[in-house]
């Protein structure tokens, strides 16, 4: 019987099995960049509201401390969202007949709240508490980026677990003094570590990086 | 082929959105779209029953109160100061002349603390200001506690002292340091 292929196939039979290995690492390759894309964390891309509300303005043009706003970030789990009447404290008088606040004004009016578009969002199988970061002295600018001069909010950490853990894990690389955590310029100090041990020392930081600390 | 479509069906999204409330997250079960409820009117939770008059209002016996629910100690003052930074300093200023930026962007100015009327007023009256709101001023009740306020109401105290301060007032090692720096 004649031979259907020629013997110069077998090179190419012999290529395409060494290729594929070539492949599958190739999809990997992509799957793992694009899992830590922007695509995918949404980092850097601003999320759209229905008032263009301004951090940039509020934080470092007015001078507001997050916790005008965000109440409850000391205390709980739960960081607060600013009520209506929390923006009317002031736009009651400013800038009380522009068309870019109208929701606001509608929603003191109806008493019906405003819906902000999440930025960050953990997945439900997570848990996750803003207070004992705080009280520990992780900045919010650690995790939240430079809030300051974002005219809208958006994601500056990926937010993915190899990002919680890398902190958990090396925490005296983050830590810093409990009265510079609301501060957004805050830039570590030449000898962070030094610092970092001391300060875990103080504030007895531990290294939680057992699954239950965040999957309960 | 089949390999994609494990993978595909694997992909679920059962566990990441749970079927409970965090915080805030909109319902569809009530009118209003909220699923943070408010309490009906009367609600008092175990261990909330407000029965103090002085500490949750300020008054005792229906009048703004003279004197404080609590020994003031210099803790207090700091938490104090601290929290009149976060919720007080953008209007009233951080020296208490009300000449905070919010006032220069064209909120109504609020009087100085350092007026004669503030000065004698109760310290039930700051309280009651805080809690209740007062003309243009919104009511703070729902974002700083009770025993935050009562901390605010000391710490406006001290400042009003210290823009009455005397030489004599400050210890005497500290004196020929702001003489000389005067010159
Ligand atoms: C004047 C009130 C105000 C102040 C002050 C303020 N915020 Fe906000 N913040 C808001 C509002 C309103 C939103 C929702 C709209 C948005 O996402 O931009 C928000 C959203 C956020 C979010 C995104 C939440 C999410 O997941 O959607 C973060 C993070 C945040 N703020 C951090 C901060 C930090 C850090 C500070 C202090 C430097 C701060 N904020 C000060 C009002 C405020
Ligand atoms: C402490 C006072 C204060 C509070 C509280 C406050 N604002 Fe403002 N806001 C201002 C001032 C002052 C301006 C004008 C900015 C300027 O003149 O630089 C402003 C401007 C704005 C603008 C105009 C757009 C811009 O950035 O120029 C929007 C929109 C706005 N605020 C939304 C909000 C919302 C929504 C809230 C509630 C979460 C809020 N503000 C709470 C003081 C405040
Ligand atoms: C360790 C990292 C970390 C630090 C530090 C941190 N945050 Fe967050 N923040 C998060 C995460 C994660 C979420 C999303 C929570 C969720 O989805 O349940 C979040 C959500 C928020 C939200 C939305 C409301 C909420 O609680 O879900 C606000 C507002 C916020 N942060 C403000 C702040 C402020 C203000 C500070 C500083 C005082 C701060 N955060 C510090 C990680 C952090
Ligand atoms: C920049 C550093 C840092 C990052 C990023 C960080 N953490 Fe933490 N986390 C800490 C520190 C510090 C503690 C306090 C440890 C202790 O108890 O001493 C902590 C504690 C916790 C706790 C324990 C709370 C409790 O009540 O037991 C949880 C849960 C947690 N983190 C979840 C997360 C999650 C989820 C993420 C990612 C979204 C995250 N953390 C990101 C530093 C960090
Ligand atoms: C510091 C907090 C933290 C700790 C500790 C932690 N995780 Fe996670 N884990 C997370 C976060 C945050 C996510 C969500 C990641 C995302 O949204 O991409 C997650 C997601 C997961 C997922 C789902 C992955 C996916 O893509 O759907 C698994 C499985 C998981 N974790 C297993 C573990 C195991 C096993 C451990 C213990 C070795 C552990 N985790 C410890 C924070 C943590
Ligand atoms: C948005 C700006 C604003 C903020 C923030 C604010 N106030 Fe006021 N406050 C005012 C204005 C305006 C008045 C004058 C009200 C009037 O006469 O209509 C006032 C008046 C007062 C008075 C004088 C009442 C009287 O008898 O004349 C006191 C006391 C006071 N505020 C205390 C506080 C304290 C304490 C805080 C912080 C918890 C605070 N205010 C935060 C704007 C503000």
């Amino acid at each position: 019987m004649a031979q259907i292929f020629h013997r110069s196939t077998n090179v190419l039979s012999r290529l395409s099995i060494f290729g594929f290995v070539f492949i599958l690492a190739g999809i990997v390759w992509i799957a793992y960049i694009v899992n830590r894309s922007p695509y995918i964390t949404e980092v850097g891309m601003a999320q759209v509201q229905p008032v263009p509300f301004s951090h940039k303005h509020h934080v470092s043009g007015l001078g507001l401390d997050c916790r005008f706003c965000h109440t409850s970030v000391e205390t709980s789990a739960f960081a607060g969202m600013p009520p209506t009447e929390t923006c009317m404290t002031c736009h009651s008088q400013i800038w009380s007949d522009s068309p870019m606040l109208e929701p606001v004004r509608e929603s003191y009016r109806s008493n019906q709240s405003i819906e902000w578009n999440r930025v960050y969002q953990l997945p439900g199988y997570v848990y996750f508490d803003h207070s004992i970061h705080i009280n520990k002295g992780i900045g919010c600018s650690t995790c939240h980026g430079r809030v300051d001069q974002m005219p809208l909010m958006w994601r500056a950490s990926p937010m993915q677990m190899e990002w919680c853990l890398n902190c958990h894990r090396n925490v005296e690389q983050y830590v810093r003094p409990r009265a510079a955590v609301y501060q957004m310029d805050y830039q570590p100090p030449k000898d962070q570590v030094a610092l970092g041990e001391k300060l875990v020392k103080e504030y007895k930081v531990q290294k939680l990086t057992d699954c239950y600390t965040c999957h309960r | 082929m089949a390999l994609p479509l494990l993978i595909g069906v694997g992909c679920r999204t059962d566990m990441h959105v749970q079927p409970r409330y965090r915080p805030m997250q909109p319902s569809h079960v009530f009118d209003d779209g909220r699923s943070a409820r408010p309490l009906i009117e009367g609600t008092v939770a175990r261990g909330h029953l407000r029965v103090d008059e002085l500490l949750y209002t300020g008054k005792v016996n229906g009048k703004d109160s003279e004197v404080f629910p609590f020994p003031i100690t210099q803790e207090i003052l700091e938490r104090g100061q601290q929290r009149f930074n976060i919720y007080c300093v953008p209007c009233h200023d951080r020296t208490g002349s009300g000449n905070g930026i919010i006032p220069q962007r064209g909120f109504r100015h609020p009087p100085s603390y350092h007026i004669d009327r503030l000065r004698q007023a109760p310290v039930g009256h700051f309280f009651d200001v805080m809690t209740n709101g007062f003309g243009a001023m919104y009511s703070f009740a729902s974002r700083v506690s009770p025993r935050d306020r009562w901390a605010i109401a000391a710490y406006i105290r001290a400042l009003q002292l210290s823009q009455q301060a005397g030489l004599n007032d400050v210890p005497p090692a500290e004196q020929h340091k702001l003489l000389s720096e005067g010159k």
